[in-house]
């Protein structure tokens, strides 16, 4: 150590050295080599010295110094098993209310993660029934319009097809399907709806749905050939044997039917009912040769191309060839970038959330999301485990204590707890299992999307997941209490048990609450801000009535026949027509100009016929309602709102009348201006919207009804329909109800967070009941002496409830701000139109919350405060 | 335990733990052994050896105090044991007797 610096040994060689060598051999080796290593850092180096150490540890296995194997250890603890088992059944037996506590509040908590595994592993297992579904790809375009963010879209160009297959190698098979094959099928006097996407003929290689009838090399070559799915087929042709059959479409070549497919599997995220070979749609667009657009590049709306790459290429190496490809292409527009890259199948359902996706999806979003929550929930009854067992460990300290000197190791001790907490989360499990048949109808009701996607079945693997969930959740909840118990040394313990520092662990017990009740107060305000949202938004004025206004999708049948055909019943008061229904989020836009051709504004519409306007009470600032033309009459006037007079300066609502606008190129004259109205979601505010008088474009009949009976009312209206159209069920709805559809949102927020809520408290409650009982047993003593003493109850329960009441106030203190703080800078930032957060739904939950924490911690303390000191005292 | 049988080896660390009195260390050990019979000493075999000797009972170890040199790691002390001594007196006896017959002349250096 001369020369100043100071040499050590390797420390890894040290670590071996500590490892593998017995306890009391180690101290005094380890000394021998530094000091054989101090003498040859002088003689030799460091360099050679360090050698020469680690050269020393490896020579020093020998069967004297190396530990003996701990398997008989082990063999001990496996045997010791049966006595674990037995002595924590009867310690959960002995404690029945802390045990219910922690089972119920486990059990409650489990149920939802219950939901969440089956839920995310049903979406894992989405797409697996294909063969080789790892190297299935799907090609996604992202659209990006100038320096705008892009969009990222599930559906992609005929041409990227095209030209992949013709210039990438490596590709085993692809398939380019287009959307858009559909109308009203007829067989004999039958019609039925019929859907299903026209696919090039290699879909067979790729997917692996199986094809029960016809060959899957021919049957999708030849134009208009159509592959059934079995069930479409038997709707369709009944017990008749469906090959070869004729299908009308309505065009000029019927379909001839030359496959049966079985239909998709549920887990399958694209479904259809019938394949139209890819030459029906080429064939019909060669009719108009000059007309190429479908061949664009920037033809990205409706087609799908999927492919299976050969073994050992990777996503990279194809993406490395389809740069190139963009890069050209994309050259050619000078305004847009269309970008294709590849996405794994298994990643589409539970990926990222894309448009115009070809099947349903639900997006890794919300699977984050339910991970989240349940991991919160889950995490609150593991912490009741925790704070309640290290409560109660007074208690157990003795037992450690007698344990230990009878010879248990740290490891058995630990091993007996963890074994408690699992036998206590197993126990939990069943109740859970049983809540979750009960709260599952629950969450798939949530959204329609989620009960047409998912089935949420008990697999055996999901069973088997169940189970390793329980013990794990049995092992972390145990983990920390059993740490502490088997640190507990066994003299001090048998001493004096309070003498041991149990209650050095207060202060975490105490974060722990206070880490509850700031949740479930997050959950309580949540679900409170977003009722009164919910309320706010469907309570808003729109500025046009939506009452008893039904709303009938024609389904291209004649809108004069419909009309008439509704007229004829005396309840409907009014009738109009439009092109769709604004206020629930749906928008139709175009182009508009005034004056400066250079200055042009999304303009906003709803085409509508001259009934509409007073049938919902739109108010008129200037100007008349549309006046009745004939229906082929070219467009020629519009109605306008108040912001495209603000927008183009148009002076005042009478100086506007008469004026020209610009729309898509047609020259348009205001004949009214109407006031302003919320013609989005509240979210969005309002900006330039006109009525447009255009005739050709109505999908939607707007009855207003004036009915003391309803359901009357509406079989009524249904026979009406039946009578004009079989095929097409009545799709009528009241427009409140739309409304109330588009704020779906907010209603499952607050159910969801409300029910999370309620889950979160009762399981703190629990907790709360917990230490409340713990601590007014072991006060007892305390309580009596005090009451003797000429201390009141009330004084009593004061006393006792405080230090809970306070970590109650401390949670309140950090959720009621951090949860304001959430809404109004986050959630509720963009919104345009909101309810303001006040005090009641800030404060509503924090009083919910003291009235449970009193009640339950007050109904202890009460009942240790009534009893009779001479009870508690003699048995001294 | 095999027997009471003394190797020479073992002879030889047990007369120098005998020699270095109170400071018989592993470590000192090898250095005495190196300086009296002018062989080298692997630490390996001497601690393999005092092992063996505490096995057989005939050397006694305790741990020293901490010192700042060796890592911090104390020195373990070696003291012959009652049973040691017995079994070294033994071997000198052994070896005297076979001396004492033997006749002069056939020592006799050449």
């Amino acid at each position: 150590m001369k020369g100043g610096k100071e040499h050590i040994p390797p420390r890894w060689a040290n670590r071996l050295l500590e490892w593998y060598c017995r306890p009391d051999v180690l101290e005094d080796l380890q000394g021998d080599l530094h000091e054989y290593f101090d003498r040859n850092v002088e003689s030799r180096g460091p360099r050679a010295a360090r050698l020469r150490f680690v050269l020393d540890v490896l020579k020093f296995i020998r069967p004297y110094t190396v530990r003996k194997l701990e398997i008989l250890n082990h063999i001990t603890t496996t045997i010791m098993f049966k006595n674990y088992f037995k002595t924590s059944l009867r310690s959960i037996a002995r404690n029945k209310l802390f045990s219910a506590i922690n089972i119920v509040g486990l059990a409650i908590s489990m149920s939802v993660c219950l939901l969440a595994i089956t839920f995310i592993t049903e979406l894992k297992s989405y797409d697996r029934f294909h063969e080789d579904v790892d190297r299935m790809y799907r090609v996604n375009n992202s659209y990006q319009f100038l320096e705008e963010d892009a969009n990222h879209f599930a559906s992609t160009s005929i041409r990227v097809g095209k030209r992949i297959m013709e210039e990438v190698p490596g590709i085993e098979s692809m398939v380019i399907m287009t959307r858009g094959f559909g109308g009203d099928a007829k067989v004999g006097d039958k019609t039925i709806p019929l859907n299903g996407v026209h696919t090039t003929e290699d879909f067979f290689d790729v997917f692996s749905f199986e094809l029960l009838r016809g060959n899957p090399e021919e049957v999708l070559v030849e134009p208009h050939s159509i592959v059934l799915t079995d069930a479409s087929a038997e709707k369709l042709f009944g017990e008749q044997d469906a090959m070869g059959q004729l299908i009308d479409m309505g065009g000029d070549t019927p379909y001839r039917v030359t496959g049966i497919v079985k239909k998709a599997p549920h887990h399958s995220h694209f479904k259809f009912e019938s394949l139209v070979s890819f030459s029906t749609y080429e064939k019909a667009r060669a009719k108009n040769p000059e007309q190429t657009w479908w061949m664009n590049w920037s033809n990205m709306w409706s087609n799908y191309v999927y492919m299976k790459l050969e073994e050992g290429v990777t996503q990279q190496e194809i993406e490395a060839r389809l740069a190139p490809i963009n890069d050209e292409e994309n050259e050619k527009s000078d305004r847009v970038t269309i970008e294709a890259s590849l996405q794994p199948v298994l990643n589409i359902v539970g990926g990222p959330d894309l448009s115009n996706q070809l099947g349903e999806s639900i997006g890794a979003e919300s699977i984050w999301i339910v991970t989240g929550l349940t991991f919160i929930v889950i995490l609150s009854a593991g912490f009741n485990y925790t704070n309640l067992s290290i409560a109660r460990s007074l208690r157990r300290a003795k037992e450690v204590g007698v344990r230990k000197v009878v010879g248990a190791t740290k490891g058995q001790i630990f091993t007996q707890f963890i074994v408690e907490a699992t036998i206590i989360s197993m126990v939990a499990l069943v109740l859970a299992y049983l809540l979750f048949f009960i709260i599952r109808p629950e969450f798939l009701n949530i959204s329609p999307e989620l009960q047409r996607m998912l089935l949420m079945e008990s697999t055996p693997k999901v069973l088997l997941m169940f189970v390793g969930f329980a013990v794990l959740v049995g092992y972390l909840a145990g983990f920390f209490p059993a740490i502490f118990l088997s640190k507990l040394r066994a003299a001090s313990v048998l001493k004096d048990v309070t003498s041991t520092k149990l209650f050095s662990k207060v202060n975490m017990r105490k974060v722990l609450i206070v880490t509850q009740f700031t949740l479930s107060l997050a959950f309580i305000i949540a679900a409170s801000i977003g009722f009164k949202q919910y309320k706010y938004a469907l309570a808003f004025d729109l500025g046009f009535e939506t009452e008893s206004v039904l709303n009938v999708r024609m389904e291209g049948n004649d809108p004069d026949m419909l009309t008439s055909a509704f007229e004829a019943i005396p309840e409907v008061e009014a009738i109009s027509k439009s092109l769709m229904i604004p206020s629930v989020g749906n928008l139709y836009s175009s182009n508009a100009k005034f004056d400066d051709p250079s200055d042009s504004v999304s303009l906003y519409y709803n085409s509508v016929d001259e009934n509409y306007l007073p049938l919902m009470k739109h108010r008129f600032l200037a100007g008349a309602n549309f006046v009745k033309t004939a229906s082929d009459k070219e467009e020629e006037v519009i109605i306008v709102n108040e912001q495209v007079l603000k927008r183009f300066n148009m002076g005042t609502p009478q100086d506007a009348i008469d004026k020209y606008l610009e729309v898509n190129d047609d020259k348009l004259r205001i004949v009214g201006v109407v006031e302003d109205f919320q013609y989005t979601t509240i979210q969005d505010g309002i900006e330039c919207f006109a009525f447009r008088y255009n005739p050709d474009h109505y999908y939607m009949l707007n009855l207003k009804l004036n009915s003391t009976n309803l359901p009357a009312t509406m079989d009524k209206l249904k026979a009406a329909w039946k009578e004009i159209d079989e095929v097409h069920e009545f799709d009528a709805t009241f427009y409140d109800d739309r409304i109330q559809q588009a704020y779906s949102e907010f209603s499952v927020l607050f159910t969801v967070v409300g029910f999370l809520a309620f889950l979160t408290i009762s399981i703190a409650a629990l907790g709360l009941l917990g230490m409340g009982v713990y601590t007014a047993e072991t006060r007892l003593k305390e309580i009596s002496i005090r009451k003797v003493l000429g201390a009141s109850e009330k004084s009593l329960v004061g006393l006792l409830a405080r230090s809970f009441m306070w970590l109650l106030v401390i949670s309140a203190a950090i959720a009621v701000p951090a949860s304001y703080f959430l809404f109004d800078s986050v959630i509720l930032a963009d919104s345009v139109n909101r309810a303001s957060i006040g005090f009641v739904e800030l404060f509503a939950g924090v009083f919910i919350i003291f009235t449970i924490g009193f009640i339950t911690i007050g109904s202890q303390t009460w009942k240790a405060a009534k009893s009779n000191p001479a009870n508690t005292l003699r048995t001294e | 335990m095999k027997g009471t049988n003394l190797g020479e080896f073992e002879e030889v660390v047990l007369l120098t733990i005998a020699a270095l009195i109170s400071e018989a260390y592993s470590v000192a050990i090898c250095d005495e052994i190196a300086r009296v019979t002018g062989r080298e000493v692997k630490l390996g075999v001497v601690h393999a050896v005092l092992n063996r000797l505490e096995k057989k009972g005939y050397v006694n170890s305790h741990l020293g105090e901490a010192t700042k040199v060796r890592g911090g790691r104390r020195k373990r002390f070696f003291t012959v044991t009652h049973a040691g001594k017995v079994a070294l007196t033994r071997v000198k006896q052994q070896r005297d007797q076979f001396w004492s017959i033997i006749p002069d002349f056939n020592l006799k250096m050449v």
